[in-house]
């Protein structure tokens, strides 16, 4: 690399950057098909505490084994609530001595009464409920704020993959074939602003995750982020 | 309810062993003033224990049994006996409720008949059986005879109490009546109410025992009771306690002795489902009375949260406990749509509560059958309730982490 390349880049003209560029791509860094991003637990789990005040209700939706509510409790003084389908997620949380009621999240939140809470939390779900948009106004029912962490799927990898191998992303940890992946909805850090516009919520904070860190702005970020952190309100 | 068919256990051999009934006579010096503003007193309860009340007296766990329960939930009163306790299975040495851990109280109801005080028992004023003299009686009333039971018993609090159908409307009404005296409250198979069509039940269960000659407006000899009323009451009411699928599974559309069909307007029996609710009424009127059914029907159908304290979140606002939810799938006398509704109001009030529906196929039975799962969530509610009772004491318990 270096000077050769500089080199032939001067000569070059522009379609032949771009094949030798696609050539490169496909080959090098894309061997392997893309996997949607394993954000770190560790990484998402402080993001959001970042965002939640000392001591407020917290409901954590798809709360998983309960790990991010119980930090919220030793760590915050916060009240938690878990809501999950699993019943062994169900039990890991009392088992940590918290709350957690079942719930589908695909039936909305019927359950938990308007305003009981002051965030709702999300986190790498709403891509895998059938109606991301009620959900979305569900939370901004229980709760005065809304904590969502969503994959962007206007991540270069994503857009190449889709280009250059024809190919649907392949998501998560596990191989999910486009038939059997939990994940129904593909939406860009700029399709989800649409959809917080067309609903009235407003977009209190997005920070889009780069390489593994959440940053608060970035250059041409719909194309850099994997995913994205966002904090909603309802538009008063 | 009736006892369980076939429980599931995950530790055979850890039973609490032999015990015994024990007495106590309670409101002597001052009658229990009943919610309809009767007053009756003294009252005998008849109630078993298990496990070891430990120095500090905080370690108790208070069974309420449901409709047609008794005060023996676990073990067995000699060797010989058959069957164990109605919630064996969950009792015991390192089973869901632990006995090594815990001491467990289980007591039979005011307006039983398995030993506590009751239409059957002798009215001191008359020297006759009270019958239908008894008072009326509700769940609240049921919750005051427990509540003095354990004050009785030296316990100022209980780790928690639990209990499902009827006995779930006990916790639910102890956790608003006597809010301080339990820190848990586990609420199973059960709800704030029963629905319209539950009463409709009762209805038929208690018209079966009016319309039976040898009632006698209550005043049957105790060995001639009205028996064809009450066993009708209790095939009607078992119905009610199985699902669709259990029954379609266990009988279906077998007939009892023969490939044929009889043709016989005079044979009761024929189908296998026919003979199951015939011996499940002729085993209920051997340990059952009639006027008992009378009275713990009606308290059941009295029992409602809301009408009580105006609204149901307004009861719930009462509770200091934690709450333990759970309902069961198949189950369509007390459906998961009431354990919901009674969640939804304990987090309108900011209570800590969690909700289970578990699947099983059983029906409303299903809590005295399918164990394990039940254990697996009753057992570490029991657990953290009791580490975050010694915090509240400002101990730490060297038992557990954290």
């Amino acid at each position: 690399m270096g000077r050769p390349i500089l080199v032939f880049l001067a000569n070059a003209t522009p379609s032949a950057i771009s094949l030798w560029f696609l050539l490169f791509v496909s080959f090098m860094p894309v061997a392997n098909r893309y996997q949607l991003p394993d954000i770190s637990i560790r990484l998402t789990d402080e993001l959001i505490m970042k965002h939640i005040d000392q001591s407020s209700r917290v409901i954590d939706l798809g709360c998983g084994d309960g790990r991010l509510l119980e930090r919220l409790r030793r760590e915050m003084n916060c009240e938690v609530l878990g809501v999950d389908l699993e019943r062994s997620n169900l039990v890991s949380v009392i088992e940590r001595g918290l709350p957690a009621v079942a719930a589908n999240l695909d039936e909305g939140l019927q359950d938990i009464p308007t305003g009981s809470f002051d965030y709702a939390v999300l986190s790498q779900t709403l891509q895998q409920v059938k109606q991301p948009q009620e959900l979305l106004m569900e939370m901004l029912r229980v709760a005065r704020r809304a904590l969502v962490v969503v994959p962007n799927f206007g991540y270069w990898r994503v857009r190449l993959e889709v280009l250059w191998r024809g190919r649907t992303p392949v998501t998560g940890n596990l191989p999910y074939q486009w038939h059997e992946s939990p994940n129904l909805h593909f939406m860009s850090m700029y399709d989800f602003r649409d959809l917080m516009e067309s609903i009235g919520l407003t977009i209190v904070r997005e920070s889009p995750i780069i390489h593994g860190h959440a940053v608060d702005r970035a250059w041409a970020a719909n194309l850099r982020a994997d995913s994205a952190f966002y904090l909603l309100e309802k538009r008063l | 309810m009736p006892s369980s068919p076939e429980s599931t256990q995950s530790d055979s051999d850890a039973s609490v062993g032999l015990v015994d009934v024990q007495t106590a006579t309670l409101f002597s010096d001052r009658p229990l003033t009943l919610i309809s503003g009767q007053q009756i007193g003294p009252v005998t309860v008849a109630f078993e224990t298990y496990g070891t009340l430990n120095e500090e007296r905080n370690n108790a766990v208070f069974v309420c049994h449901a409709l047609t329960g008794d005060a023996h939930a676990a073990g067995r009163h000699s060797e010989d006996d058959d069957k164990p306790g109605w919630w064996d299975p969950l009792i015991g040495p390192g089973r869901g409720i632990n006995t090594d851990k815990y001491f467990v109280i289980c007591a039979n109801v005011l307006g039983g008949c398995q030993g506590t005080t009751g239409p059957g028992t002798i009215n001191p004023e008359s020297g006759q059986r009270y019958c239908l003299d008894f008072p009326s009686l509700t769940v609240g009333d049921i919750v005051a005879v427990h509540s003095e039971l354990v004050k009785h018993l030296g316990i100022t609090r209980l780790c928690g109490v639990i209990g499902g159908s009827l006995g779930g409307m006990q916790v639910l009404d102890w956790s608003v009546r006597f809010p301080d005296q339990l820190a848990a409250a586990m609420v199973i198979a059960s709800g704030h109410h029963l629905s319209a069509q539950g009463i409709a039940f009762n209805a038929v269960g208690r018209r079966a025992i009016h319309a039976d000659p040898g009632f006698d407006r209550g005043n049957y000899d105790p060995a001639k009771p009205p028996q064809f009323g009450l066993a009708l009451a209790r095939m009607i009411a078992h119905i009610t306690y199985l699902s669709e699928d259990s029954i379609e599974l266990k009988f279906g559309r077998r007939l009892q002795d023969s490939d044929q069909f009889a043709f016989d307007m005079l044979k009761e029996t024929e189908f296998q489902i026919e003979s199951y609710l015939h011996y499940q009424g002729k085993r209920f009127v051997q340990r059952f009375d009639a006027n008992s059914y009378l009275y713990l029907t009606r308290a059941m159908d009295y029992f409602d949260l809301a009408e009580e304290y105006d609204s149901l979140s307004a009861a719930c606002e009462r509770a200091t406990a934690r709450f333990l939810v759970i309902s069961y799938d198949t189950d369509w006398l007390f459906p998961t749509s009431q354990s919901r509704e009674l969640t939804s109001a304990l987090l309108k009030v900011g209570k800590h509560v969690s909700f289970l529906e578990l699947e099983c196929s059983f029906g409303h039975d299903s809590f005295l059958i399918d164990i394990d799962p039940l254990a697996e969530l009753i057992h570490p509610f029991l657990e953290r309730t009791r580490v975050s009772e010694a915090r509240r004491r400002g101990q730490t318990d060297p038992g557990l982490p954290g």
